[in-house]
């Protein structure tokens, strides 16, 4: 079948029925397409119930509000001021990160999420862990299951930090600035993890396609399996958070290495340079396993405290 | 008072990674290039070699304190300032 998403404007592939129109695979930013009208549109049924509210106290004056030339241009001017506002965060927001990229990372749908999760928990039946492009461009998570997106991890991230805020409710430890302490907890870690990671691709000069982002939604992958462990660690006690502490290590750690062995390590397929570089494949294989090696440790530390 | 004590050792917060951040970024930045660098191999002209070939993880390492030591000069000033009139107001 021909996938033409050269321009993230597909139109549904797969036997979808008839997609609304201008539905994209990327969705579209389409707030900015008619301010004017919408601005208009908002501001008309205030000004006519403040007219129809007022005209019982007899005030006639307001009735005039909107007819009013004045007002007109003053709300001309203040839509317009609104527009520079808004096009002026833009800028400002598309300088630090390009928005368009962010939202590859969201275009996900529940097919793409159910397996993803499935692979998540059970990695060891999936056969193809390619991510596949489309004229240099990585296909959206919609139409490659290897994909990495941030949708999951970040509703991963948000029900761990309303698990953990269970879990220590039961225990009754629970204070509301608690749960912001476990937030930014986990927040810090998955910083540091992002930082150390992106300092030693460069010190290794990997030249993959990882993004930060692409660092960032790997390393939020973990927290379904914290997820799951402390689930089975409330629902069975210290037994059973052992086991799916052991299991969601297992399977994790086979994921992670699957999926960036195939974006670090150079392919093997191709050695035509095996120059001295022989300490190369040696240093990005342990990046790779010691990647996967922080992950239980990092569950470890952040769950056993909810299970005791 | 027990929820202090479990938390004790791994409550993070954001401020204490910033703390983090600017302690190592000031040490970096701390490094003379001509006094220390160079006298221990790491001077960055030092770095000459491997014209075909990537640059070594040393290479790396010195393009990376140069860089940050020129990028980082100016506003390490105004942070380190930020950050003695917080701690002396606020502790």
């Amino acid at each position: 079948e021909d996938l033409d998403c050269h321009s993230y404007n597909n139109v549904g592939q797969r036997g979808r029925a008839a997609p609304p129109a201008g539905d994209s695979v990327l969705f579209e930013d389409t707030s900015s397409a008619a301010p004017a009208m919408n601005n208009q549109g908002y501001y008309t049924p205030g000004y006519n119930m403040g007219g129809t509210s007022n005209d019982m106290q007899g005030g006639a004056g307001v009735n005039n509000l909107f007819t009013d030339p004045m007002a007109n241009a003053a709300m001309m001017y203040g839509s317009s001021l609104a527009n520079q506002g808004k096009d002026m965060v833009n800028k400002e927001i598309s300088r630090f990160m390009s928005v368009n990229k962010l939202k590859y990372f969201f275009a996900v749908d529940t097919r793409y999420v159910l397996k993803k999760l499935m692979i998540l928990m059970f990695p060891y039946t999936h056969q193809d862990w390619e991510v596949r492009y489309h004229r240099d461009t990585p296909l959206t998570p919609r139409q490659d299951v290897n994909a990495p997106d941030l949708y999951i991890p970040t509703m991963a991230f948000i029900t761990y930090i309303l698990l953990a805020g269970m879990a220590l409710g039961i225990q009754k430890r629970f204070s509301p600035e608690v749960l912001g302490l476990c937030a930014s907890t986990a927040l810090v870690w998955i910083i540091i993890e992002v930082l150390v990671m992106l300092l030693s691709l460069y010190l290794l000069t990997v030249h993959s396609d990882l993004s930060t982002f692409d660092l960032i939604a790997y390393s939020g992958y973990k927290y379904v399996g914290m997820i799951f462990t402390v689930l089975c660690g409330l629902l069975f006690g210290s037994d059973g958070y052992f086991v799916a502490l052991a299991w969601s290590s297992c399977a994790l750690m086979f994921f992670i290495v699957r999926s960036l062995k195939m974006k670090i390590l150079p392919s093997l397929s191709s050695d035509s340079m095996g120059m001295g570089s022989s300490a190369k494949p040696q240093l990005r294989l342990y990046i790779t396993v010691a990647t996967a090696v922080f992950q239980p440790i990092i569950i470890y530390w952040l769950t056993s405290h909810l299970v005791r | 008072r027990r929820l202090r004590t479990c938390w004790d050792n791994m409550a993070f917060t954001l401020y204490s990674l910033i703390q983090a951040a600017i302690l190592c970024v000031n040490a970096v930045a701390v490094l003379h290039e001509e006094r220390f660098l160079t006298k221990i191999g790491w001077g960055v002209d030092q770095s000459v070699g491997g014209f075909g070939d990537e640059p070594g993880i040393k290479v790396q390492l010195m393009n990376l304190v140069r860089s940050v030591r020129t990028v980082m000069r100016v506003p390490l000033i105004a942070v380190n300032s930020v950050c003695i009139v917080l701690l002396l107001l606020f502790g």
